[in-house]
């Protein structure tokens, strides 16, 4: 997906102005963030899991050459055939490569951020094939020609009255008087059609929540059964997956999932968490003949050396950006690229560079709590606030920004030229909006005014009030 | 040095660049009620601004050696307290972290952050205040400040002494946690976004129909009060210190005289 | 180099390691050999196995199953017919080669058709049997194979799973261990599913839906002898 990261403003001010998406976002405190909070306060042990959790990453992430290599040892024992991707083109193209061998014409996903951070869809249609992808949120934004606005619910942006819509406008087999009102009556009508292509698929490609170690093993987590149907009915089962989910051992992994539905849903538990172990053993009768499994470096690599080595810690629940009041404010295409809200913020630039994505880490009022529901535990703030200071050495602040601020720290680091200067501006200042207390409109803040007055200052500083009061001068 | 509650420790006023400038009053409020306290209250010349704009525009330099300057600034007091959670935050929560590189200071700054504290927690957990003398008759709201909240867990504190504030009916706000949109550089750098954050607050302070809204922030309180103002709602604000000083003699903020 | 070698190499430059740290490969073995459990929930910590098949009744139909309890294992196929004529639903089931419920009596139930195999477009109502039952949070087991084939558990429109009463655990954990104890330490089969009720999304403007892909209705039938 090519990023438009760099009309961050542009694109957040088009999601401001979009009433429909309002409306949608309006659904998040009731929903998610509630269903959290619920589900946290059904387990006492929720607050300790999350220590647990990042110690299991952090372990997990400081060995990872190890685990790797075990993982890999024991799916290929098991059968599946382990591709490594160092870049996004490599890995679009083994995943052709695959489809192309296996004479593939129609491929059924399921949801896998990692697939569209390559843009795979594009790359196998642009080869003739049809890929259908099957999470009933990632089919309504494959048929609106969007990508997903969020990390697990990807139509979130959407109303049901746009969902009808682009029924009716895609399913032109269908009855053009046919009652749609239900949200069920819709749900049944997309079971139909993708049932269809679950059975058609000669290729089934899903993600990878986890990898674990000791057993060679994938794990997807869904709602829907979509992955299920995806990878057990196609002759060959292709996972696309990044090298930063291994994690040691079976235990470890239930551990971490205890906090995964709860942070993303608030359910108790995904009502289908598989997980697989290469191909159909002789004996199945089921299940994929051939399990391919590719796994993308694309620059995860290089952070675990750096100072963002805590972002792959990262189990994609989306609790950040439901609680993110920005997120809230602007939905997730405005981020610009496939991961939005606090995640995106700070993996966004990690993976494509703060020259282009240097707005996301600064569009934050650091308000901190993506960091407070973070069931891993990662520093967001921090982590964004590196983004910032890269950016600032690398002098991508405006030029008015950066001579204002340094303007600003001159002064300050001068303390008797700052209280002299500032009873002189706060003189100045407090008499012009002495009449109104608060001003209309300022020239070196348009930003503020447009929305808002800017109160007036009381008139003199404390600094000097302070002064005359210590000799003694009244009030 | 003297002691926490026994003696009459040295508290050092670290005022907050802006209270210096745009609202000095709550800084009498601040020294009010450290006074009331039973502390002796100093306010050292050689602080201007905490850095927290440099720190979070990633210009950490300015910001470590603002750092410096603040901590040699209050030397040899027994406690250095701010009416504010994100200036007391950035001082208690992240000096440390900016000077941990620097032999000279990472201890130094260690040894400061333990003294800080931000106003109202200074006042309750530390000076074990429960009640206040002051009176305001009024329906109040408050709003908590994200940094106060979530780096220094303030929460209960200003609502216990709200709580003994005669005449004061404290009613809770919906979303009272939810930040306010202002962020420092972010309202005016993200000012449309900042706007609409803004917008759901000032709609859930109205639901709860107070005529006072405060909290601990002057920079929360200035983006509050300047979106309400606009909005044409006759909402007075104030920061907290002023209802619990009985500071009440200047006007509410963007209120004119 | 392959593509391979660059990667991990690019990982051991960022973590500061070669890779032949013995001390480094031996903790990483020991940790996995361990299979040490971190926290257990006070939900199921030292509670009795009643307990635990309460809790996992109560999450199985909180997350919208029908949970029916045979007295013994001659029971269930009445159980099965009686489930399937309450809900209107056919009397015709597919179901693997699983043994145990080979010999469950369905004689005594002739309107009930068994047909055997893997699940195709078109089946109806599927038969499986859980090797565990984790009552943590109401979640059923099962192993693919020839005994219970993956499909069943998705293809047909209502899916009823047994599960004895000594399959029903309080953890994942203590789950795991039975799927090690039958296929050995570090040893799956080609699919676990953890099944926690029917199909379901909230992706239509946050409304829950029930049957978005795989089965709409789940029933499960917990053997208690």
């Amino acid at each position: 997906m090519k990023p438009t990261t760099t009309e961050f403003k542009a694109n957040a001010r088009v999601a401001l102005d979009d009433a429909q998406l309002q409306r949608a976002l309006a659904g998040l405190p009731g929903g998610l963030v509630a269903q959290r909070t619920a589900a946290r306060a059904r387990l006492p042990e929720f607050e300790a899991l999350r220590d647990v959790g990042r110690d299991i990453r952090d372990h997990a992430l400081a060995h990872l050459d190890l685990y790797l290599e075990e993982w890999e040892r024991n799916a290929t024992a098991a059968g599946a055939t382990v591709h490594w991707a160092e870049t996004a083109a490599d890995a679009r193209d083994a995943i052709l490569a695959i489809c192309q061998r296996a004479g593939a014409r129609t491929v059924t996903k399921g949801k896998s951020m990692v697939s569209e951070e390559i843009a795979l869809n594009g790359h196998l249609e642009a080869q003739g094939l049809e890929v259908v992808e099957t999470d009933l949120g990632e089919y309504l934004v494959q048929i609106r020609g969007e990508v997903p606005s969020h990390i697990i619910a990807p139509a979130i942006h959407l109303t049901q009255d746009q969902v009808e819509a682009d029924f009716r406008k895609r399913h032109t087999h269908l009855p053009k008087d046919r009652v749609l009102i239900e949200a069920a009556t819709l749900v049944g009508e997309a079971r139909e059609i993708l049932r269809e292509k679950f059975l058609a698929a000669d290729v089934g490609i899903t993600g990878a929540n986890f990898l674990i170690a000791e057993t060679g093993s994938t794990i997807i987590v869904t709602n829907e059964g979509n992955g299920d149907l995806t990878q057990s009915l196609a002759k060959v089962h292709i996972v696309i997956t990044s090298i930063d989910r291994v994690v040691p051992t079976l235990e470890d992994v239930s551990s971490i999932l205890r906090l995964l539905a709860r942070s993303a849903t608030g359910q108790e538990f995904s009502t289908y968490t598989t997980f697989s172990t290469g191909p159909r053993r002789s004996g199945d009768p089921d299940g994929p003949q051939a399990c391919h499994i590719v796994v993308l470096d694309n620059g995860r690599s290089e952070l675990l050396g750096s100072e963002l080595r805590e972002v792959l810690r990262c189990i994609r629940c989306g609790a950040c950006m439901n609680h993110c009041p920005v997120y809230t404010a602007i939905g997730g295409h405005a981020y610009g690229w496939v991961y939005p809200g606090p995640i995106g913020a700070v993996l966004t630039p990690s993976l494509i560079g703060v020259k282009q994505a240097g707005h996301l880490p600064s569009a934050s009022t650091f308000c901190g709590r993506c960091e407070q529901v973070c069931p891993m535990k990662i520093p967001l703030p921090k982590l964004m606030r590196h983004h910032r200071e890269t950016e600032f050495d690398q002098g991508g602040l405006s030029w008015s920004y950066r001579k204002g601020l340094a303007l600003w720290g001159w002064l300050a680091l001068r303390p008797r030229l700052y209280h002299l200067a500032s009873r002189f501006g706060i003189a100045a200042l407090g008499a012009a909006g002495r009449r109104r207390g608060s001003f209309r409109r300022l020239p070196f803040a348009t930003g503020w005014t447009r929305h808002r007055e800017f109160p007036a200052p009381q008139g003199r500083t404390f600094q000097q009030l302070w002064a005359e009061h210590r000799a003694g001068l009244p009030r | 040095m003297s002691g926490p509650l026994s003696a009459r420790p040295r508290v050092g006023l670290f005022v907050t660049c802006l209270v210096d400038l745009m609202r000095p009053s709550i800084g009498f409020a601040a020294v009010k009620l450290l006074e009331q306290a039973g502390c002796e209250v100093i306010v050292p010349a050689g602080q201007t601004c905490c850095g927290q704009p440099a720190y979070n525009s990633g210009d950490r330099a300015t910001a470590a050696a603002l750092a410096r300057q603040t901590i040699l600034a209050f030397e040899g007091l027994d406690y250095v307290v701010a009416p504010s959670g994100s200036c007391a935050g950035t001082l208690k929560a992240h000096y440390p972290a900016l000077l941990s590189d620097d032999a000279a200071w990472a201890g130094r700054a260690r040894a400061f952050a333990e003294r800080v504290h931000e106003l109202v927690s200074f006042l309750v957990d530390v000076r074990k205040m429960s009640r206040v003398e002051a009176a305001f008759r009024g329906r109040v709201t408050y709003h908590d400040s994200c940094s106060g909240l979530r780096e220094l867990g303030i929460k209960q504190q200003p609502r216990t002494l709200l709580a003994s504030v005669a005449g004061l009916e404290l009613v809770e706000m919906a979303e009272s946690e939810i930040c306010c949109g202002f962020g420092g550089t972010f309202a005016i750098k993200y000012s449309d976004i900042s706007n609409a954050i803004v917008e759901k607050k000032t709609a859930n302070v109205a639901n709860a129909e107070p005529q006072m809204l405060l909290a601990g922030d002057l920079g929360c309180l200035m983006n509050l009060a300047g979106k309400l103002k606009r909005e044409g709602r006759a909402i007075a604000v104030r920061h907290v210190a002023e209802v619990l000083a009985g500071e009440l003699a200047e006007p509410p903020i963007a209120v004119a005289n | 180099m392959t593509g391979r070698d660059r990667i991990f190499a690019k990982i051991r430059a960022g973590l500061g390691v070669t890779g032949h740290d013995q001390d480094r490969q031996a903790a990483a073995a020991r940790r996995i050999a361990a299979s040490r459990r971190h926290l257990t929930p006070d939900r199921v910590a030292g509670k009795s196995h009643e307990q635990h098949m309460q809790l996992l009744r109560g999450f199985l139909e909180g997350q919208c199953a029908t949970v029916v309890e045979a007295a013994s294992a001659k029971d269930v196929p009445r159980l099965v017919a009686k489930y399937l004529r309450d809900t209107n639903l056919p009397m015709r089931l597919k179901v693997g080669a699983d043994g145990y419920l080979a010999r469950l009596p369905w004689s005594t139930e002739p309107a009930l058709e068994l047909r055997h195999g893997r699940a195709e477009a078109g089946d109806e109502v599927g038969l499986s049997r859980a090797m565990a039952a984790v009552a943590e949070t109401g979640t059923l087991v099962l192993a693919s194979g020839a005994d219970n084939p993956v499909t069943i558990n998705f293809l047909p429109e209502t899916h009823i799973v047994v599960i004895e009463a000594s399959g029903v655990v309080g953890t994942y954990e203590d789950a795991w261990a039975r799927v090690r104890e039958r296929f050995g330490a570090r040893a799956m089969p080609r699919t676990i599913n953890m099944i926690s009720g029917p199909s379901r999304t909230g992706d239509i403007g946050g409304k829950l839906v029930m049957g978005a892909h795989g089965p709409r209705r789940m029933c499960v039938v917990i053997v208690r002898a």
